[in-house]
């Protein structure tokens, strides 16, 4: 039974060679991985293209805590890469998405503010959280968020989303990490216009690239 | 001088530029950045005061919309 093998040299998750797992090994260690993340909080800022995707993935491998921040309603314009049904449309997506994700697991906590964020309510409402995934529409608003976080929590995890738009190039979507806390995932180049519309499949590309770093990181903390 | 911007070394024909003419001399066109010097955030009104001397690190992330 795969449960009862043991890997010999494996120390434990928490590894900086856990991302090298194979399938095999990972789901060896699966209640383990549970028990890591268990008590961890995440922040998610924006819950658009970018944030439902990110959170509906963290949801469903057992993230058990969660803080969402948006001010906006459903519009069926979002419908087209939003974690978001029909039935939703005009309603908060704040509180939409924290439905979506109890549907997938209803044992997680979910702290939703229905707010647009600024410098000054950053502090008080991502505290507590372990990792900050920002997934913001506007480039302003990417830059007040990364700005607060690095002076208010040196050290503290920021992964952005930035260059999602358009279709193809998938080649050119990468994750790096720009210096202590902050990673980036997306192309970095592809901005939102007419031509280049922000679409499901690359926007989910860049918003699970962002859920997967987020699970690499909680496991090393 | 020499500096290293967004981790490659770069050979930079002026002396002490500040963040701003260093973003101008590069020609970075991107309208909104976040910029560190030696790992030190320098936000948007700070970047006309501080310099970038020789053997800085700085780094400099474009951001564009889209989400």
């Amino acid at each position: 039974m795969v449960e009862n093998e043991t890997i010999e040299g494996f120390q434990g998750i928490g590894q900086a060679d856990f991302v090298y797992l194979s399938h095999k090994k990972l789901a060896v260690y699966w209640s383990e991985i549970k028990e890591k993340i268990s008590d961890k909080v995440i922040g998610i800022a924006g819950c658009g293209g970018l944030g439902s995707n990110a959170a509906m993935a963290l949801a469903r491998v057992g993230i058990k805590h969660f803080v969402l921040v948006d001010f906006d309603l459903i519009d069926e314009s979002n419908l087209n890469r939003q974690y978001f049904f029909r039935h939703q449309l005009g309603k908060k997506k704040v509180h939409e998405l924290a439905v979506n994700m109890l549907a997938v697991n209803p044992d997680i906590h979910i702290q939703c503010h229905d707010t647009r964020l600024e410098p000054e309510s950053v502090q008080q409402i991502f505290n507590q959280c372990h990792l900050i995934i920002e997934a913001f529409d506007t480039a302003e608003a990417k830059q007040m968020l990364a700005e607060t976080v690095i002076s208010l929590w040196p050290g503290k995890p920021l992964i952005m989303g930035i260059g999602m738009a358009g279709v193809g190039g998938y080649g050119l979507i990468k994750q790096v990490q720009w210096d202590g806390q902050v990673y980036v995932c997306g192309d970095l180049i592809t901005e939102i216009a007419e031509n280049e519309p922000p679409l499901a499949p690359r926007v989910g590309i860049v918003a699970n690239m962002q859920a997967n770093l987020a699970l690499e990181l909680l496991l090393k903390l | 001088m020499n500096i290293i911007l967004n981790n490659t070394p770069e050979s930079i024909e002026a002396e002490g530029l500040s963040v701003n003419e260093l973003i101008r001399y590069k020609n970075f066109t991107f309208r909104l950045l976040v910029t560190k010097v030696n790992d030190q955030l320098v936000r948007t009104d700070e970047r006309d005061n501080v310099i970038v001397n020789e053997g800085d690190n700085v780094q400099i992330l474009h951001l564009i919309s889209g989400g």
